[in-house]
């Protein structure tokens, strides 16, 4: 691997670990890189861990029910050893988020301009007045109409795309390198969502910081990004650029994903499902967690995990099927003592 | 916002209308002859015919409504049967005294009970929580006229640092705020206060708590927000449900308590009531509920209006 520029973002080895009633392994030794600027989907299905790598990605999983193990930097910044002051100064500035539900996501009983004003006032330590007009300027940038009264509606006054627009404005008020987007788009009207979507993509041009966008949608996934990470049960199976991925996938899972997949679905066609379901994570996975849904399945596959191969630049793949074919990142191992 | 204060007095006058029917109608269902108490044993059936006449009582019930609704209105609520002073001014006189321990009571048991509520709910599921809420929930349990009792055996009579009779050395009707008379006022306001005391603490935590299990306060701390900064957001979220509950309780308060004040001889509203009651004090007990009774409505009709005020989601005008 060799990049001229240092990455905006290295996740090595990250595991995740939820307590409570039962040990949920959400995460499960994830690597993942992204490059300034760069537009990454992070696609899977409820419960892959796309959020929960967001969320540990601004430590925001309840403290006490969670064991965070791994490496993150951000800007070369240690995200694993951020507490107190230092981690609310990295939150909002540096990566900053939105939320599938804006209506959830935005504090009912404060006016969007004051809510924009805050993270203003927060970061950059600027009078009330230069931070609302900060937020006012914002609020133009994403084609918000009317913006001036628009400032001190409150978040029930908005419709539910104005208010996701207000999220997007709030989480770019200050600049920040990456963004995280845990599917923005799930809880708006398709119309809505394609607009969103295309307001996204013309900010990331116009601002130029990277994004990381999580959603189950394959559609949204190709319509925004550059370069997309499949997940499966806490880790990636497979990565590379759109293109790779919709028209040469390699891993069975997202074979089966993009065979799932109604976008360009003949009508006539019966739509095949990938059969069974996720596997629950109260132990970690000690073989291929696809394993018991795969059709091309060996007896290996159930012994220890699979290798990741490496069939060409920035392209990674997690299944013995790809051994031969391409040369090795990591090879398959046993499971490590938990 | 004036439509709104304007809708909402207006609907003052249906709500106060009923409760003064209800007010009238409830003493003149319980059962026996409000003119026994102040009639001769031995007067004869002449006499009971007069004396039911000159206070009216012979008449329909629904005249007899109208009449005191009319006097009501001008201020007269008619005469005490037993001491023949205007009960205007009997109550009057008790509602004072009640304002003043209801207006410490709720200095004692609001401010506490907010407090709590916010430790509880900050540190929801631990140990502090789990001690908030067993005293929480012993305050509202124990009753209060019990507690009243042990709080005068142990402060009055164990250690002799308390009064624990009347309102001081003013009497019933000259109140001052000095510490002559503060020290009259403690046990029977703490006692008055460890319900609603008890009752905001609960109310408190469980929205503390359910506003910081909400969406946007991981979205606040995503914006870089600390701690602190956050709770602000929490008060905001937390202040016009907290006012409807303190209104309610602060209704409750200025309803008096008539075992309390009966307990520690206050001479409020609640004392009044019980020798009304008691003495079968038919003008009396109607007068005092009435006003006990629009006062509830008052402390409602306030929450009302500002509840707009801080809640943006109430819809103005």
């Amino acid at each position: 691997m060799s990049h001229t520029t240092p990455n905006l973002l290295d996740i090595e080895g990250l595991e995740v670990r939820f307590h409570g009633e039962r040990t949920v392994h959400a995460i499960n030794g994830l690597d993942l890189t992204l490059k300034p600027g760069e537009v990454m989907t992070i696609l899977g299905e409820s419960g892959s861990g796309k959020s929960v790598t967001l969320k540990a990605l601004l430590k925001l999983l309840p403290e006490k029910r969670t064991a965070m193990s791994g490496a993150m930097r951000v800007d070369g910044i240690d995200v694993m050893a951020l507490t107190g002051r230092a981690l609310s100064d990295y939150r909002g500035k540096t990566v900053s988020m939105i939320f599938q539900e804006p209506a959830l996501a935005l504090d009912p009983v404060y006016t969007i301009g004051d809510q924009i004003a805050e993270a203003v006032i927060r970061h950059e330590r600027v009078s009330k007045r230069e931070a609302m007009d900060r937020a006012l300027d914002m609020l133009k940038r994403v084609r918000i109409p009317s913006p001036e009264s628009r400032l001190k509606n409150y978040p029930h006054e908005m419709s539910g795309g104005m208010r996701q627009r207000a999220m997007i404005a709030l989480a770019l008020a200050c600049k920040p390198d990456l963004l995280l987007a845990d599917e923005p788009t799930t809880a708006l009207d398709a119309t809505v969502q394609i607009q969103v979507l295309l307001l996204l993509r013309e900010l990331q041009k116009e601002f130029g910081m990277g994004i990381i966008f999580v959603t189950h949608d394959i559609g949204v996934a190709v319509e925004i990004s550059d370069r997309i990470a499949v997940m499966y049960a806490g880790n990636i199976v497979e990565e590379g650029s759109v293109a790779e991925i919709i028209k040469d996938p390699r891993h069975p899972y997202t074979k089966g994903l993009l065979e799932a997949n109604l976008h360009d679905a003949d009508p006539s066609e019966t739509l095949t499902s990938i059969p069974g379901s996720p596997p629950p994570l109260d132990v970690k996975p000690d073989h291929c967690s696809f394993a018991p849904r795969c059709a091309y399945a060996e007896a290996r596959c159930f012994k220890a995990l699979p290798p990741v191969l490496k069939p060409g630049p920035g392209r990674r793949v997690a299944c013995i099927l790809e051994e031969g074919r391409a040369p090795v990142m990591t090879p398959a191992r046993e499971p490590e003592p938990a | 916002m004036l439509a709104y204060t304007l809708q909402r007095l207006l609907y003052v006058i249906p709500v106060a209308f009923g409760v003064s029917v209800i007010c009238f109608m409830l003493v003149h269902i319980a059962p026996g002859d409000p003119l026994t108490a102040v009639m001769p044993i031995d007067a004869t059936a002449e006499q009971q015919a007069a004396m039911r006449a000159e206070y009216g009582f012979d008449r329909p019930l629904p005249v007899q409504f109208a009449i005191w609704l009319t006097n009501a209105l001008q201020g007269d609520l008619g005469a005490s049967i037993a001491t023949g002073r205007p009960v205007a001014s009997e109550v009057s006189r008790a509602v004072g005294n009640t304002l003043i321990l209801a207006f410490t009571a709720s200095l004692i048991g609001f401010p506490l009970g907010i407090f709590f509520g916010f430790v509880a709910g900050i540190f929801k599921d631990t140990l502090i929580d789990r001690a908030v809420t067993a005293f929480a929930i012993t305050g509202v349990s124990v009753p209060n006229y019990w507690l009243g009792i042990v709080l005068v055996v142990i402060f009055s009579v164990t250690l002799g640092w308390l009064p624990s009779m009347g309102a001081g050395p003013g009497g019933s009707t000259n109140w001052a705020w000095d510490y002559e008379h503060l020290r009259f006022i403690i046990l029977p306001a703490v006692t008055l206060a460890v319900v609603p005391m008890g009752i905001v603490t609960r109310t408190v935590r469980a929205l503390v708590g359910d506003i910081l299990s909400q969406d946007f306060i991981g979205a606040l701390k995503a914006k870089g927000l600390s701690r602190f900064g956050v709770l602000r957001h929490v008060v905001r979220n937390v202040t016009p449900t907290t006012l409807s509950v303190v209104g309610l309780q602060l209704g409750y308060l200025l309803g008096g308590s008539i075992l309390i004040e009966t307990v520690f001889n206050w001479p409020g509203t609640g004392f009044l009531l019980s020798n009304a009651i008691f003495q079968r004090d038919l003008p009396l007990l109607q007068g005092t509920i009435l006003v006990l009774a629009l006062f509830f409505v008052f402390a409602n009709l306030i929450v009302d209006l500002l509840q707009p005020l801080v809640d943006p989601r109430i819809k103005r005008g």
